[in-house]
């Protein structure tokens, strides 16, 4: 601890105000360092990034061929799922557990004692889920196209289905993550927790079971979730309209699909606006 | 950019200031005042914490609260930085209240909180870049790496360093924003002596940049040699505000001389230790064996205070 260079009663030019806001500069600084923390932790690129993809190639080599009554494969029907569930581990629980560790270490504490706009947090976590969203999609989808002959759309009427299905399902899951970080206040807790929910989900809402092979009443229950709604856009997206003898109502319901996620999108603000915490219960 | 009055430098060391602060009527030169509480009130439930802390730090002192664990020094602190609500009572900092304060009053404080080490996977220079873009007029973060001496493990992750390692980012982190005022709870908990004394060098050259500190400690020596003013809390009250020298009366008391005397252990005790020592060196001829003054140490002051608050 040399104490000279404190001295120092100048401020040099490099350490002047910049001209960028503070809100930027804050967030361009998150983000980068989000990302940087999220690459460091092996343990969580795994989970996040590796495990759809174990989960894409097991499931599309294990269940081949056609779903019935159509031209489509398991394999294909499990692209779509997969990137739906995908997205919902990145956004929803990779950020809930990120916020409850980031807490219980004092790392959020912290940062509530320093001028970052608060704001800054939060971005810098979207952009995150974004980034990481992303690069799972390519993924998959090139696994997709490599392995099971998935064909990419090529009518931009479908990749604009893609980017707000992608768009809205990742908003909703990003502000449920959110919400549910700021709800549970043991790291430890916290993946059991929510796991159980996400299996259970995962197996109601399209992933690996198509649709129309459930129950009416676990369809009702799925209808609720998001999950459901994303998997069933991406399908659209990615599988010919000839799939949709095999969907539940017979069509795509693009409009029942945007309002569930966009419903889900206010309550998980809603909810993230009230529950969260920056400290830990007082004592 | 951003920054208020400056600090008045000259005359921030007020010796044997009286317990009286802030009980009525404002001080009168509180515009000179980083700090000022009164009436500080905060309950857990029907825990009563803090019952009525009266307290003030002026720009430029380095203040030191002291009390046993459970006093209320933490909960002081972490009201006046804004985190925890407080019950009742007047509270400012930096010339805002800190329960309704915003970003750019944040901007003036350094806070170091107790028992909170950084452990992430991002490197020392990393982390300190990263807060370093959320403060208007940043250190670099070079320049507080070398502050702290963690300049070996700059490239180091947060979470591979030692536990004093640690805390020293933690310092790191609270200097990164070149705060006017900072906060240090327990600082040098988990430090080695030499760590200590190298982080005592550092507040002492942080005072001479004209910071003004305001620290919590069980080191009665640490607050001695750094502290302008200790302030003690007992049971959630302020039971003594003075300089260390002072505490408890203390300067004032009788001081013990001992020596060694025709093969036996001596001991006087006398307000006049220097007259003594002038006749015991005339009747000795020059050099007296085993020579000591002794008076009333600071922990014997601060032990006798809290005993009696308790």
């Amino acid at each position: 601890m040399t104490a000279g260079t404190s001295r120092a009663p100048a401020r040099s030019p490099a350490h002047a105000p910049s001209a960028s806001s503070p809100l930027w500069r804050a967030t361009r600084a998150r983000i980068g360092d989000e990302l940087r923390m999220f690459w460091r932790e092996p343990a969580a690129v795994g989970f996040t990034l590796l495990f759809p993809i174990i989960l894409l190639v097991l499931f599309g080599s294990m269940f081949s061929g056609a779903v019935a009554g159509t031209s489509v494969s398991y394999s294909q029907v499990y692209v779509a799922g997969i990137v739906g569930s995908a997205l919902m581990s990145v956004g929803f629980m990779s950020l809930a557990i990120g916020i409850t560790v980031e807490r219980e270490a004092g790392m959020l504490k912290r940062l509530a004692g320093t001028p970052m706009p608060k704001a800054a947090y939060f971005l810098g976590k979207i952009g995150r889920v974004l980034i990481l969203g992303v690069i799972e999609v390519v993924l998959l989808c090139a696994i997709g196209v490599v392995m099971f002959d998935l064909r990419l759309p090529t009518e931009p009427g479908r990749w604009i289905t893609f980017l707000w299905v992608f768009g809205l399902g990742s908003a909703a899951a990003t502000l449920l993550g959110l919400a549910v970080g700021g709800m549970i206040s043991s790291a430890k807790a916290a993946p059991a927790i929510l796991n159980v929910p996400f299996v259970v989900l995962q197996f109601i809402s399209g992933v690996f079971v198509p649709d129309r092979m459930l129950p009416d009443s676990l369809q009702t229950i799925s209808a609720a979730f998001p999950l459901r709604w994303i998997c069933k856009g991406l399908r659209s997206v990615f599988l010919p309209d000839s799939f949709l003898t095999a969907e539940a109502s017979g069509s795509w319901q693009h409009g029942t699909m945007a309002a569930m996620l966009i419903g889900w999108c206010v309550i998980g603000a809603l909810l993230a606006t009230r529950t969260f915490r920056w400290v830990g219960r007082e004592r | 950019m951003g920054r208020v009055a400056g600090p008045p430098i000259g005359g921030r060391r007020i010796h044997g200031l009286v317990v009286s602060a802030g009980q009525g009527a404002p001080h009168p030169g509180w515009v000179n005042q980083a700090i000022r509480v009164q009436g500080l009130r905060k309950c857990y439930g029907d825990r009563k914490v803090l019952a009525g802390v009266d307290l003030h730090v002026d720009w430029g002192e380095c203040v030191a609260l002291l009390g046993p664990n459970g006093a209320g020094k933490s909960t002081t602190i972490e009201i006046l930085e804004g985190y925890r609500r407080r019950d009742g009572g007047a509270v400012e900092v930096c010339g805002a209240d800190p329960a309704t304060a915003g970003s750019r009053w944040r901007a003036q404080l350094g806070i170091v909180l107790q028992d909170s080490r950084p452990s992430d996977e991002l490197t020392v220079t990393e982390l300190l870049r990263q807060f370093a873009s959320y403060y208007p007029e940043p250190r670099s973060p070079g320049e507080v790496i070398e502050m702290v001496g963690l300049t070996p493990h700059a490239a180091q992750r947060a979470k591979r360093l030692s536990g004093g390692q640690q805390r020293r980012l933690d310092v790191a982190l609270g200097l990164i924003g070149r705060p006017r005022l900072i906060f240090l709870d327990e600082p040098t908990t988990g430090f080695d002596p030499e760590a200590r004394r190298q982080f005592w060098d550092l507040i002492r050259s942080l005072r001479g940049d004209g910071t003004t500190v305001l620290l919590t400690t069980h080191y009665l020596d640490e607050a001695a040699a750094l502290a302008d003013r200790v302030i003690v809390l007992a049971a959630g009250r302020v039971v003594a505000d003075t300089a260390p020298a002072e505490l408890g009366g203390r300067h004032l008391a009788a001081a013990t001389v001992t020596w060694t005397e025709h093969g036996a252990p001596q001991r006087e005790t006398t307000e006049t230790p220097a007259a003594l020592i002038a006749a015991l060196s005339a009747r000795l001829g020059g050099e007296v064996p085993d020579l000591g003054v002794h008076r009333r140490s600071l922990e014997d002051a601060y032990l006798e205070l809290v005993g009696a608050a308790a």
